[in-house]
């Protein structure tokens, strides 16, 4: 876990008291809003539909207990008893006032954390592969070259005006949980031999022109990778497109420009500003990576997971679901669902926070992740703790054995809470999970993402669910868009629309007749519903969707 | 044949807050239905930038549209509703008080 240094602690306190000042000024008359959004946005405030939203950055969705407590006494003090936790690891409060913000930020910073650049044009939160350090297929732990960019992205001078937003994410495995091709820079550790080194994929995205990403390098050794990053953000500074907001993001200069002509001017790029790295970079990576050294594993007792995954189904339900392989074979790594059948996807209140801590400081040496799929992870336990984790957990409803299933629902916010969506997400997560719990289906139906935004900016993935679901408005009244086959993993996938839309009574018994048709069609159960559909195709699942097109034709 | 001009409030979100807010004939209110209903669209627009103009209190003003159940404003597009009233997966923000 990174460690804040005198530096880095001296430049939030710093920061907050400028912010402080902003606000107070804001309230007594002195800044115009005008003058203040762009302000409070550099610290994450937004303006929502009911309330301010502050959106706080956890880097790389890296946790101490002590800093999940922290959310929690925020979530009590200054908001509603919970947090939402999103699919670019930040977590969100949905009801703070203006005047309790700059309190929120000195408490966050006293646990090492911030608000800054998880909003406007600027290198957001920088997210990694919520399994990193404890994942047995990794290459190497991703987090600390994240951290580095992080420091490197903060308050970088050159790019606080950016033509939009800019997201990178890293992973260290081959299996790509992070979603690197749909995001402006997506980063894979890789190896060459003995040395280690980053694939760099650059102008993937969803939203409103949704591209999965392009390989600019294949390999760029560790200490060319910042000097890499500031030509690529460099050139797209100065090339992306301002005359328009749909155009502006890196995935459109990519597209417009082509890759060889990107790469070109990022190499003319690098060749000037490449003797500017002298090596700090690689002294202060040595240093940072030295603060994510791996916990010291136990030697214990599998007999209480042995005894209680033969005794009990409902612990062995949820072990086959929850939990994954972790490098070291006496552990595992927990998934904790936030997606109880009927609960909001990816919200906790404060006790269930707290709940966490404790059981990550107890059994998890001290370490908790959030997941893009808006989970939290304990990605170090013990195999003999897993039982006593299970019951903790299960007590305060965070038991849900759905990791993966199709009720494992990504949903955004929506307008239940956004002010720039066009429809609800959070009802249609909440009808889906609920239905299909009802169904008793959803373990006979195996692995199925289902993901859904409440407009085309695409925060729910969409585009990359097995089953897609976009929110729109259609003159007045809420109106819901179906995409099939898309995939966010290492065969990243951009899903095909399936026909017209469904209003909000007609989606759920529309995912029925999907779902109906893939346990029909498949081979055998071993077949994902996301194999099925590479295999058949669009149009079975088009014919079970629009039965009286079908009738028609007919 | 203009088009026959729909009711409308003026609305916005307060500063301090950031809670839905209208204007009534006497100030702010957090209520829709006390809000001012406006059928003129000269005076709509007035009293839009009479409200505007009180940047110290208000942020993002703006007219939306209502219908009217007897002298009542109520909502006519659903973004306007849940703004009236308040998100649906908990009972929290407006409906905790109306």
């Amino acid at each position: 876990m990174y460690h804040y240094t005198d530096f880095d602690a001296a430049f939030l306190k710093e920061r907050n008291a400028q912010f402080r000042a902003q606000v107070e000024r804001r309230i007594d008359g002195s800044l115009t809003e005008d003058e203040f959004k762009p302000l409070r946005l550099m610290n994450g405030l937004y303006l929502q539909l009911h309330a301010y939203m502050l959106r706080v950055a956890i880097p790389y969705g890296t946790l101490n207990s002590r800093q999940m407590d922290q959310l929690a006494m925020i979530a009590d003090k200054y908001d509603k008893g919970y947090g939402h936790f999103t699919t670019r690891q930040n977590i969100q409060y949905n009801w703070p006032e203006l005047r309790d913000v700059p309190d929120m930020l000195d408490a966050l910073a006293e646990v090492n954390m911030h608000a800054i650049q998880t909003s406007g044009n600027t290198i957001r939160n920088v997210t990694a592969d919520h399994f990193a350090g404890a994942a047995a297929d990794e290459v190497a732990d991703p987090r600390p070259v994240a951290e580095l960019i992080r420091q490197w992205s903060t308050d970088h001078p050159e790019f606080q005006f950016l033509p939009r937003k800019f997201k990178v994410a890293v992973t260290g495995s081959a299996a790509d949980r992070a979603v690197i091709k749909a995001h402006d820079i997506g980063l894979r550790i890789v190896k060459q031999g003995d040395e280690i080194g980053y694939e760099v994929i650059i102008g993937g995205g969803l939203g409103r022109t949704p591209m999965i990403g392009k390989v600019l390098y294949d390999f760029v050794p560790q200490a060319d990778l910042l000097p890499t990053l500031e030509a690529i953000v460099s050139v797209y500074n100065l090339l992306g497109r301002r005359d328009n907001k749909y155009k502006a993001r890196i995935k459109i200069t990519v597209h417009e420009n082509g890759i060889q002509d990107i790469r070109a001017r990022v190499e003319d790029r690098l060749k000037l500003i490449r003797p500017q790295f002298g090596g700090i970079d690689q002294q202060m990576l040595a240093r940072i990576e030295a603060d994510f050294a791996a916990p010291t594993f136990l030697k214990g007792y599998l007999e209480p997971y042995h005894n209680a995954y033969a005794q009990d189904p409902v612990f062995r339900s949820w072990a086959d679901t929850n939990l994954s392989a972790h490098r070291n074979p006496d552990y595992a790594i927990v998934s904790i669902s936030l997606k109880a059948h009927g609960k909001t996807p990816g919200d906790a209140t404060s006790r269930q926070m707290r709940l966490m801590a404790a059981l990550a400081k107890r059994y998890g040496h001290d370490e908790l992740r959030i997941s893009h799929e808006q989970n939290v992870i304990l990605p170090h336990v013990h195999k003999g703790d897993v039982p006593s984790v299970y019951y903790a957990l299960k007590a305060e409803g965070l038991g849900t054995a759905n990791i993966g299933l199709i009720s494992d629902i990504i949903a955004c916010p929506g307008m239940d809470y956004c002010a720039l969506a066009t429809a609800r997400s959070i009802p249609i997560a909440q009808e889906i999970a609920t239905r299909f719990e009802a169904l008793k289906l959803e373990h006979d139906i195996g692995p199925l993402k289902i993901k859904i935004s409440g407009c085309i900016n695409a925060c729910g993935h969409h585009h990359v669910g097995h089953i897609g679901i976009l929110g729109l408005d259609r003159a007045g009244v809420e109106n819901y868009q179906i995409t099939l086959g898309g995939d966010g993993t290492e065969d990243a996938q951009i899903g095909e629309r399936a026909g017209p839309g469904f209003s909000a009574d007609q989606i759920v018994p529309a995912i029925e007749r999907i779902v109906a048709a893939y346990l029909a069609l498949r081979t055998d159960p071993s077949e994902t519903f996301l194999t099925a559909y590479r295999r058949l195709g669009l149009a079975p699942f088009k014919a079970a969707l629009y039965p009286e097109a079908q009738a028609n034709a007919a | 044949m203009p088009k026959p001009f729909t009711p409308k409030v003026v609305t916005a979100n307060a500063l301090l807050e950031g809670d839905v807010i209208y204007q009534s004939t006497t100030g702010w209110t957090r209520d829709l239905a006390q809000a001012e209903v406006l059928t003129d669209p000269a005076h709509a627009d007035l009293r839009e930038i009479e409200a505007a103009a009180q940047t110290s209190h208000v942020v993002g003003v703006y007219l939306a549209d209502v219908a009217l159940e007897g002298t009542t404003p109520v909502p006519v597009h659903f973004r306007e509703a849940f703004r009236a009233k308040g998100p649906s997966n908990y009972a929290h923000g407006k409906q905790e008080q109306f």
